[in-house]
């Protein structure tokens, strides 16, 4: 088993139904040098602290974060349009929809609360 | 419709139907199995929302900076990174057939699951130990909840992982043990795409002042 041609639409599957994902070395390396860069990356930028503010530090690691969970789909977990007639990607999307709402929803709203909350209030609170 | 098939077959063509031009997988686990990893991604979603809500309250006590070992958390990252290439390796072994080759690299990521747990469990420990732990602050609460969450995740990876094993020395590498060697893939792969976020935006994100 060594290529896997399902653009050409031939019917040559030894297990046909059989829907393991097909998987080769160079593709696991390519995916596991990416993420040790990746993570290589964020870590020391904050462990040497090379950006002055921490919002700038704080936007660049959650970009190394969102490039390598790509790279972990890509090449580890096989995703592409394809795989179960893209039923996976279909809810691949809708989860990422949702976990975007929920995250970010969840701190716009909450953010204002704090930010509207009675500075009394939040004195009393912080007090305690 | 009658007609028509009776003609093709009549003209020498193969009887066909149209659901035989669709592909229908003969087991949908495999869909089943992305569909409950998705939904366990709004679990881990829902925990991160509230650690981004809460994980500046500190009600006075520790802080983030104040607590995380970085270097813990680094090493954390690159065993958890090594587990999913040697089970990369072990899927590998199991497209060429090979049950101890399988086994092996498949204990080898179960080693490397452990080492990960027992660093993480040192780490709760320690945090406990000196006073930080999850009822001290909402901060603490919301990251023992979300960490511990992921932990608890890869420990029953790690069960599944070791029956996984004893199957595979009993049985071989039937189907039934190719697929489950499959989902188990998604589902170890999956944790450390959840690390990715816990590393960067709990460790990393909670050091910065």
């Amino acid at each position: 088993m060594s290529e896997h041609h399902d653009n050409v639409h031939e019917h040559h599957h030894e297990h046909h139904g059989d829907e393991l994902p097909h998987a080769d070395f160079k593709s696991y390396m390519i995916g596991f040098i990416l993420s040790v860069i990746l993570t290589a990356i964020p870590f020391w930028i904050v462990m040497g602290g090379v950006f002055e503010t921490s919002s700038t530090t704080a936007l660049v690691i959650l970009g190394f974060a969102a490039v390598q969970i790509v790279v972990h789909m890509i090449y580890f977990l096989h995703m592409n349009f394809q795989s179960e007639g893209g039923w996976n990607m279909l809810a691949l999307i809708f989860t990422a929809v949702m976990v975007f709402i929920t995250l970010a929803g969840s701190l716009w709203v909450m953010y204002h609360l704090n930010v509207n909350m009675m500075p009394g209030l939040m004195e009393s609170v912080h007090g305690q | 419709m009658v007609d028509t098939t009776q003609t093709q077959q009549a003209q020498g063509q193969p009887l066909q139907f149209y659901e035989t031009e669709e592909h229908h997988p003969q087991t949908g686990t495999m869909l089943g199995f992305w569909l409950y990893l998705m939904s366990d991604c709004l679990i881990f979603a829902s925990l991160f929302a509230t650690y981004g809500v809460l994980g500046r309250s500190y009600a006075g006590g520790p802080t983030g900076a104040e607590l995380f070992d970085l270097p813990l958390v680094a090493m954390n990252t690159a065993l958890l990174l090594l587990s999913s290439i040697t089970y990369g390796f072990a899927m590998l072994e199991m497209q060429k057939n090979r049950v101890r080759g399988t086994i092996g690299w498949l204990l080898i990521t179960g080693l490397f699951g452990v080492g990960f747990l027992s660093l993480e469990l040192y780490e709760f420990a320690h945090l406990i130990h000196v006073g930080a732990g999850p009822q001290t602050s909402a901060f603490l609460t919301s990251f023992f909840a979300l960490v511990g969450t992921h932990g608890l995740h890869v420990f029953f990876g790690i069960v599944w992982l070791v029956t996984l094993c004893f199957q595979l020395r009993k049985h071989g590498l039937i189907p039934e043990n190719k697929r489950r060697v499959a989902c188990l893939s998604m589902f170890w792969h999956f944790l450390d795409v959840v690390w990715i976020g816990v590393f960067t935006f709990v460790y990393l994100m909670g050091v910065l002042v």
